[in-house]
């Protein structure tokens, strides 16, 4: 279950505590995040919405060691990262986080498998291993039969299945995905959709999702509103359910 | 060497900004082995100079002429072996532009003191027997197509008379690659029979082969204390220092080579690394996914200055190729002007460095720029 109110101690895969985000731009300090506190569990399918400039990318980044926080803690399996070293969360980061972004990010020069293979090339897999591993990740997204097609020859919704492909190939413990059918096609956004759905409900996996579109996060476990920095459950009205109880 | 893959994919992004680089790093490349080389044709006689020989030559100048007289008197200096004596001859062979020293020698030592340019036996007997008899350089003759028989005229320009005619009895060669081959040698007495009589019994100057090296500072003192307040007096160095100061004639050549190399590279640097880092700058984004899934700082600093290191290695074996398959037509085309071109195995290594060391360099700021990249900052981009 995901919780917004809990500030003590909890069993959750990710558990976050008192997250600030602050910065400074133009000589003036800019509150993003106040105080969050976010339990969720493995198996869980959150989305995250709320208007532009509200924390939410800012968030993902955070959880997934992208960046570092203000002041606060963020768990993952019992891992506290916002403590790690630079090249520590980096290592952290490969093991532990599949990223799935709104522009795909893939690299243009290599072919879809080779795309997917990246994460696999910090591993001492075997070349036959790794290979295993990719054919494995891009039947999972439909895409075995375009495995040596470079993204400029792929379709706007098969260069992201090639992303989740990436995102899941070295089965990391969660997904953060950032605005991951905002660039497409509502029959696109669906397939996609109804992949993410598959990965959480098949393949057991922890999918937290930032989106702008009410559709897209109606299909996610739970849908969480960060307004002005602050977490509020989507279900609930604001005043009473303020994250953890910080104003 | 999983990355190997990766590193060429994306060396050949931009196919044409590939080939111009490539290019850069192949003239610069060829460009510095061309100098080395002319530099080398311009010192290497101060280089291969042997340590145990000296020179005397008049003090005024090397166009002054000296007795031949002088020669018993350094014969007797101790620690002194053997001496021989040179003069300039300055003839033409048909053309003006087909020039190559041509050198008055004293039959009786000059093998003894120049032991590294080597006659066979067979042909020198012959020479020795022949009064007009010549013995030319291996460059020299296959130079002119000349064989063991044919006779040459050389037109002089110094001594009058028009044409001399000489017979090839001899070709000489080198016993190490950078040794000269294109001189030619021919005999006192023929010489002394033509010239006119006001230069008769003068010589150019005198090769002095000596026991042990570390006496030359001694006994070229002595030799020109023998000929002091003498109206031909002497200055004996030696012969690298000899050579030295002849190619001093034409001015700091060593200075002007290295400083026109020295920008050569430096202009190469700036070229190659303006373009890895706009490559660099194209790619902010793809860096910062690489980063987001796991690849290290380190990894992202190694990926850029190995693509610039790959573009240094190609370009660099490509201009010294281009230097090696051109030797052959420059060592043509400039026979007149710098008879030694030899590109030596030293300048390849040479120019291979100085290619890796700029490839380094120029992709070196790039890929701390990129290193230091935060991510967030890098996908901001997308």
């Amino acid at each position: 279950m995901v919780s917004v109110n809990n500030n003590g101690a909890s069993s959750a895969l990710i558990q976050v505590r008192g997250l600030n985000k602050t910065y400074r731009r133009a000589g003036e300090q800019i509150q993003v995040l106040q105080g969050l506190n976010l339990d969720v569990d493995k198996g869980d399918f959150v989305a995250f919405m709320g208007p532009s400039g509200s924390g939410k990318t800012t968030l993902l980044n955070l959880l997934g060691g992208l960046d570092v926080p203000t002041a606060g803690t963020i768990s993952v399996a019992g891992d506290e990262i916002t403590h790690m070293s630079a090249s520590k969360l980096t290592d952290w980061r490969a093991r532990h986080v599949g990223f799935i972004f709104q522009m795909y990010n893939l690299i243009p020069v290599l072919t879809a498998y080779q795309n997917v293979e990246l994460p696999l090339l910090l591993t001492k897999l075997s070349k036959a291993e790794r290979r295993s591993h990719v054919e494995t990740a891009l039947a999972i997204v439909n895409l075995a039969d375009r495995m040596d097609h470079y993204p400029r020859q792929l379709s706007g919704g098969q260069e992201q299945r090639v992303t989740i492909a990436r995102a899941i190939v070295s089965d990391p413990t969660f997904l953060l995905c950032d605005e991951p059918t905002g660039d497409l096609d509502r029959k696109s956004a669906d397939e996609i959709m109804a992949l993410i759905e598959e990965l959480v409900g098949k393949h057991g996996k922890t999918v937290l999702m930032v989106t702008h579109d009410p559709v897209v996060a109606a299909r996610a476990h739970s849908t969480l509103h960060l307004e002005k920095g602050v977490l509020v459950e989507a279900s609930k009205t604001r005043p009473s359910v303020m994250a953890g109880g910080v104003a | 060497m999983k990355f190997n893959r990766f590193i060429l994919a994306n060396l050949f992004r931009k196919k044409v900004r590939l080939l111009l680089t490539l290019g850069s790093f192949a003239v610069a490349l060829f460009l510095f082995a061309f100098l080395a080389v002319v530099r080398g044709a311009f010192i290497g006689n101060a280089e291969l100079a042997s340590a145990n020989r000296l020179v005397t030559i008049n003090r005024t100048s090397i166009i002054n002429l000296i007795p031949l007289s002088y020669m018993d008197k350094i014969e007797g200096i101790p620690g002194v072996k053997y001496v021989t004596h040179n003069n300039w001859f300055g003839g033409i062979y048909q053309d003006e532009k087909n020039f190559f020293p041509q050198f008055v020698i004293d039959p009786d030592t000059q093998r003894q003191v120049f032991p590294e340019l080597v006659v066979p036996d067979d042909q020198w007997t012959n020479f020795l027997k022949d009064r007009q008899g010549a013995i030319a350089g291996a460059k020299t003759a296959k130079r002119f197509g000349w064989k063991i028989g044919d006779r040459i005229p050389i037109k002089t320009t110094l001594y009058g008379g028009g044409a001399w005619e000489f017979n090839l009895d001899g070709i000489y060669h080198g016993t190490r690659p950078q040794d000269d081959e294109t001189q030619f040698w021919f005999q006192w007495d023929y010489f002394e029979e033509k010239i006119p009589e006001r230069v008769k019994g003068q010589i150019g100057w005198y090769v002095i082969r000596i026991d042990k090296p570390d006496d030359a500072p001694r006994i070229a003192k002595a030799i020109d204390a023998q000929f002091d307040n003498s109206p031909n007096e002497t200055k004996t160095e030696a012969e690298s220092a000899f050579a030295a100061n002849w190619v001093k004639q034409f001015g700091n050549i060593q200075f002007l080579i290295v400083s026109i190399g020295a920008v050569v590279f430096f202009t190469l640097l700036l070229v190659t690394g303006n373009t890895m880092a706009i490559s660099v700058r194209e790619r902010t984004s793809e860096l910062a996914v690489l980063k987001a899934i796991g690849f290290s700082d380190r990894r992202i600093l190694f990926f850029v200055i190995a693509e610039s290191l790959v573009i240094a290695l190609f370009g660099g074996l490509l201009g010294l190729g281009l230097a090696i398959a051109a030797m052959p037509v420059l060592q043509v085309g400039l026979s007149s002007v710098l008879p030694n071109l030899v590109l030596p195995g030293s300048v390849l290594v040479l120019g291979l460095a100085v290619a890796v060391v700029v490839g380094i360099a120029s992709g070196l700021l790039p890929g701390i720029g990129a290193m230091r990249m935060r991510v967030v900052n890098g996908l901001r981009r997308v």
